[in-house]
C-alpha cells in the first residue's frame, strides 16, 4: 500500500543524469545513464542491476528531488534479483524483528533514538548529553529498518516502519533525535518517499551536537588533530546534514584533511560490500579509502556509523590512524574522553 | 569404619577418603541424563603409589574402581554403576616437564585443561595445546581417555591424536609406560616406531587402568588469532563449503553451528573458521585465500560472510568458548546433554534435518554444534538439548530425542563418542564380530576381576 513517489519523467527531461554519471562503481555517459534510468523506470532489463553495489550515493546525486536508489531497490525486488545472499538477508530480518526487548528510559517530549545499536548507552553521556538524558529508546521496536535497501527488499521496510511509527506515537514524542544516522535518514527521507507518516520531527545528531557544543563553547579546547571522516552510506539520504561535518570540526579545532574520497566522492566502509559481493570488492575499497587517509595524514578517523567503525575501527588502527566515533570526538573536545 | 575404609584411610590418609552422604551423593552423579548410582566411596590420592595400592586393594576385594577428572563428560561414564570406589584425580594436577624444542608437556592425570593453558600462557606464550570447549576444569588425561577434540583437531586430529606417550597404573596395579618414553626419556610419541600400545587404554574409559601421567603435544601460539563465520541457508552445502575450506589448509579450526536461537541465527548454518598469524599480513594471507575458496558460493547468493558485531568476536575468540555452557541453562534449571556421534562431514545435512525434527517433535531446546576433524575426515555432530531438570517431563523428552540420535547415528554410518552404557552396547552389538571378539581379549587380560569401571565397554557373552 506504500508507494514510492518516482516522477520518472524528471529523468526523461534530466540535463545531466547524475544519479549514474557520477557512480564510483559504474562508468556509464550522459545518454547511456539517462536510456538506463528510464529503463528501469519502465521496469525493462537494465545492467544496473548488475552493477550497483548499493551505496546509495545516486539518492545524493540526483538533484531533481527523484529517488534513483530506492527504484533500482523496487525493481530489483520485483524481479527477484538478490543483492545479497539469501542467508544473509535473513539474518538481517531477523535482527531486525522486534522481540520485545527494547528499553526506553524517561522519554520526554524530545527523545534521544540509539536506533538498536547499544554503542550509543556508552557514548551518550557527560555534559554533551546532560540536558537530553535519560529521554532514550532503544530497541528493535524503534528500529529504523532503512539497512534494508542494501538487501533490496523494500516490503519488509513497508511492513515494519508504519509499526515503528506507531510505537513513536504511543510514547507521544515529538522530536526524536537520531543518534545513528541512519535512523534520520529513514525519517527524514525514505518514509516520506513512500508516504508513511512520521508523527513527530526528526533531527540529526549533528544538529544536537552543534547546538550543544555552541552552549558549551567556553568548555572547548581546540583538539587540532588531523581527522579523515568516514561518511557512511545513510548519510547520502540526508546530504544536506553533511554541511555539519564542517561546522562541527570547526567548532572543536579539527582540521578535516582533504582527501579524495570525501564528501560526494566518498567511500563505503566496506561491511556491506563484503557480506554481498566478497572480497575483491570491500577489500579494494578499503584499501583506497584507508590509504588516501594515511596519504593525507589523518591522525583520527572519525565515524559516523558504528556499524562502519565496526568495520574499519580495527582495519585503520592497524595503520595508525586511531578510530573514534563523533561524538566521543565531541566529548574529547570538552574534556570528557 | 569398615575394613575398606581403614585401609583407603592408610593409603591416602583421613582426610581424603570418605563414605558420608553428601559426598556419595554428589560423586553418584553427573550434569547429564543418567540416573545416579552411588559408590561406597569416594578417595582423593595424590601420588602414583597411592593410585597403585588403591587398584591392588580393589583388586583383592573384588571393588569397582572408577577414575574420575571434572566429571565432565555428561554421558554418565563416571557413574559408579556398580558402586565401589570414585578415585577422584584432582590432586594429581602437577605440570611435570615443558620440553620447549620438542614442544611437549608432561602433566599427571588430574590436571585440568584450565591449568595447563593458563601455565603455558605464562611460561611458554609461543605455545598451546588443543583446548576443548568444555569447562576448564575438565582435565586433559579424561579428555584423550574419551577421544575428545579441541581447538587444534580440525589440523591435528582427536586430542587423543596429540599424546606424546602415558604412564599407566594397569588393573593389577603395575605402572606401565607407554610410547617412545618405555624406551628414550624423551615422551615424544604415543607409539611409533614402537607398536602403538596407546589404543589400550585411550577410548576405554578408564575400563583398562588409569592415567596417571601424560605428555600433550604443544604447537605454535601465533600471536594473532581472528574468527570468520560464512552463512548459508542451504544445509546440503555445508560439506562443500567445508571441502572448500579445508582444501585451502589455512583454517585452524572449523567449526558449524545451527540453532533457532537467538533470533539472528535462525534458520541458517554457520561455518566459523579461525586463523592465525604472527603478522598481519599472515593472517590476512590465509583470510584471503578462504574468502576467495568460497566466492563462488557468495556469487551463487548461497552463502556469505556475516559481518561479525565487535561484541561478539572476543566470545568468539575465547577459549574455551563459553556458548555450550550458556546453551546449557537455556530452559533453567542447568540441564544439558548432547549426543556427538563421529561421523562423515557429507552426513551434515541429514543430521542438521534430525535434529530439528527430533526438537520439534519432542519440543526442545536444541543446538546442533560440528567440529571438523583433521582436515574433513570426518565431524563431531553434537545434537545437543537443553532441559531444566526439576521438568521431569522435559527430562524425559531429552532422554527420548537422545535414544532417537543413538539409532540415527548407526544408519547414516555415525559411530558413537562418549557412548552411554547404552550406546556401548549397541555399538557392541553392531560392530563386526572379530572387532569385538578382540576388544573382549583386550578387557579380559588387562582386567581379569572386571574392577576397573564396570558396566563400561562390558562384554555380555
Ligand atoms: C559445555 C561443555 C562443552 C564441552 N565441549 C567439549 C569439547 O569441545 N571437546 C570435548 O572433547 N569435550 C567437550 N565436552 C565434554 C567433556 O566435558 C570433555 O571431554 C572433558 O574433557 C571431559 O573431562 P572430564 O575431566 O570432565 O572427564 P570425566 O567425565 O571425569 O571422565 C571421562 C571418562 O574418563 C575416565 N577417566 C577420567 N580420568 C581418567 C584417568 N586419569 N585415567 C583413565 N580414565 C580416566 C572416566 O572414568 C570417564 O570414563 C564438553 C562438555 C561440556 C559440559
Amino acid at each position: 500500500m506504500y508507494e514510492l513517489k518516482f516522477d520518472g519523467s524528471l529523468c526523461q527531461t534530466c540535463p545531466t543524469a547524475d544519479c549514474l554519471v557520477k557512480c564510483q562503481y559504474m562508468d556509464l555517459e550522459k545518454d547511456e545513464a539517462k536510456k538506463q534510468m528510464v529503463n528501469i523506470w519502465e521496469g525493462k532489463d537494465s545492467f544496473v542491476f548488475e552493477g550497483c553495489v548499493t551505496c546509495y550515493a545516486c539518492e545524493e546525486y540526483c538533484r531533481r528531488g527523484n529517488h534513483p536508489f530506492y527504484l533500482i531497490t523496487e525493481k530489483r525486488e520485483e524481479k527477484g534479483l538478490l543483492t545479497a545472499p539469501r542467508a544473509i538477508t535473513k539474518q538481517w530480518i531477523n535482527i531486525g524483528e522486534p522481540q520485545g526487548k527494547f528499553k526506553v528510559g524517561k522519554p520526554g517530549e524530545r527523545v534521544l533514538s540509539f536506533g538498536f545499536m547499544p554503542e550509543f548507552f556508552k557514548m551518550a553521556k557527560g555534559r554533551l548529553f546532560q540536558k537530553a538524558m535519560p529521554s532514550f529508546i532503544f530497541g528493535q521496536e524503534f528500529f529504523c529498518n532503512v539497512v534494508y535497501i542494501h538487501f533490496a527488499n523494500t516490503s519488509i521496510i513497508k511492513k515494519r516502519l508504519p509499526m515503528i511509527m506507531e510505537n513513536f506515537r504511543k510514547l507521544g514524542v515529538k522530536e526524536v533525535v537520531c543518534l545513528h544516522d541512519e535512523c534520520y535518514g529513514s525519517f527524514a527521507h525514505l518514509a516520506p518517499a513512500y508516504g508513511i507518516e512520521v508523527p513527530f520531527k526528526p533531527i540529526h545528531y549533528f544538529e544536537f551536537l552543534y547546538e550543544r557544543l555552541k552552549e558549551l563553547r567556553n568548555d572547548i579546547k581546540p583538539l587540532n588533530f588531523k581527522v579523515a571522516y568516514q561518511r557512511p552510506c545513510s548519510s547520502r539520504l540526508s546530504p544536506d546534514k553533511h554541511r555539519l561535518v564542517r561546522d562541527i570540526m570547526d567548532l572543536i579545532g579539527v582540521r578535516l584533511v582533504e582527501r579524495e574520497y570525501q564528501d560526494e566522492n566518498a567511500l563505503c566502509c566496506g561491511g556491506i560490500y563484503a557480506m554481498c559481493f566478497g572480497y575483491d570488492l570491500a577489500n579494494d575499497v578499503q584499501r583506497r579509502n584507508m590509504d588516501d587517509m594515511a596519504k593525507h595524514g589523518a591522525e583520527y578517523c572519525v565515524f559516523n556509523c558504528p556499524a562502519c567503525q565496526g568495520t574499519l575501527g580495527e582495519k585503520v588502527a592497524k595503520m595508525g590512524i586511531k578510530p573514534i566515533h563523533m561524538i566521543e570526538l565531541c566529548r574529547m573536545a570538552i574534556g570528557e574522553a | 569404619m569398615t575394613d575398606i575404609m581403614h585401609s583407603l584411610a592408610d593409603i591416602v590418609g583421613e582426610d581424603y577418603v570418605s563414605s558420608q552422604p553428601e559426598e556419595i551423593y554428589f560423586y553418584a552423579r553427573d550434569p547429564g541424563l543418567m540416573p545416579p548410582h552411588e559408590p561406597d566411596y569416594v578417595v582423593v590420592p595424590s601420588t602414583v603409589e597411592e593410585i597403585q595400592e588403591i587398584v591392588r586393594l580393589a583388586n583383592r576385594e573384588k571393588t569397582p574402581v572408577v577414575p574420575m577428572g571434572a566429571g565432565l563428560a555428561l554421558t554418565g561414564l563416571i557413574i559408579p554403576l556398580k558402586g565401589g570406589i570414585v578415585i577422584d584425580m584432582k590432586r594429581m594436577n602437577r605440570i611435570l616437564e615443558v620440553n620447549e624444542g620438542a614442544r611437549y608437556a608432561i602433566v599427571e592425570g588430574g590436571t585440568s585443561q584450565g591449568q595447563l593453558s593458563a601455565y603455558l600462557e605464562k611460561n611458554y606464550p609461543r605455545l598451546r595445546h588443543s583446548i576443548p570447549d568444555a569447562p576448564p576444569t575438565a582435565t586433559i588425561a579424561a579428555n584423550v581417555t574419551i577421544h575428545g577434540q579441541g581447538r587444534l583437531t580440525q589440523q591435528r586430529g582427536f586430542n587423543s591424536d596429540m599424546v606424546g606417550g602415558l604412564e599407566v597404573v594397569l588393573p593389577s596395579g603395575e605402572v606401565c609406560k607407554i610410547g617412545s618414553c618405555a624406551l628414550s626419556f624423551g615422551w615424544f610419541s604415543k607409539g611409533p616406531p614402537l607398536p602403538d600400545l596407546s589404543g589400550l587404554f585411550l577410548g576405554w574409559f578408564g575400563a583398562t587402568g588409569i592415567i596417571t601421567k601424560l605428555a600433550v603435544k604443544l604447537y605454535p601460539r601465533k600471536k594473532f588469532r581472528d574468527v570468520e563465520i560464512f552463512v548459508t541457508d542451504r544445509g546440503e552445502l555445508v560439506p562443500d563449503i567445508v571441502y572448500e575450506i579445508t582444501h585451502t589448509e589455512m583454517a585452524e579450526d572449523v567449526l558449524i553451528f545451527t540453532q533457532p536461537m537467538p533470533l539472528m541465527f535462525r534458520d541458517n548454518h554457520h561455518v566459523s573458521f579461525y586463523i592465525t598469524g604472527d603478522t598481519d599480513e599472515e593472517l590476512e594471507f590465509k583470510r584471503k585465500l578462504i574468502w576467495k575458496a568460497l566466492d563462488r558460493f557468495i556469487k551463487a547468493k548461497d552463502g556469505g560472510f556475516m559481518g561479525i558485531p565487535p561484541a561478539m568476536k572476543p566470545t568468539l575468540l575465547e577459549m574455551p568458548q563459553r556458548s555450550a555452557s550458556r546453551l546449557a541453562d537455556v530452559k533453567r534449571g542447568g540441564g544439558f546433554e548432547y549426543s556427538g556421534p563421529i561421523i562423515m562431514v557429507e552426513k551434515y545435512p541429514e543430521c542438521s534435518e534430525k535434529l530439528k525434527e527430533l526438537a520439534s517433535q519432542y519440543g526442545l531446546a536444541y543446538s546442533g554444534m560440528v567440529r571438523v576433524i583433521d582436515g574433513g575426515h570426518s565431524m563431531m555432530f553434537a545434537f545437543a538439548f537443553a532441559f531444566n531438570r526439576s521438568d521431569p517431563d522435559m527430562m524425559e523428552n531429552t532422554r527420548k530425542a537422545l535414544k532417537e540420535v543413538s539409532d540415527f547415528v548407526l544408519k547414516v554410518g555415525g559411530v558413537y563418542w562418549k557412548p552411554t552404557v547404552e550406546e556401548q552396547r549397541m555399538a557392541l552389538e553392531n560392530m563386526d564380530p572379530n572387532t569385538r571378539k578382540l576388544m573382549k581379549m583386550i578387557k579380559e587380560n588387562l582386567d581379569p576381576n572386571g574392577i576397573m569401571n564396570p558396566g563400561n565397554w562390558e562384554f555380555i557373552s
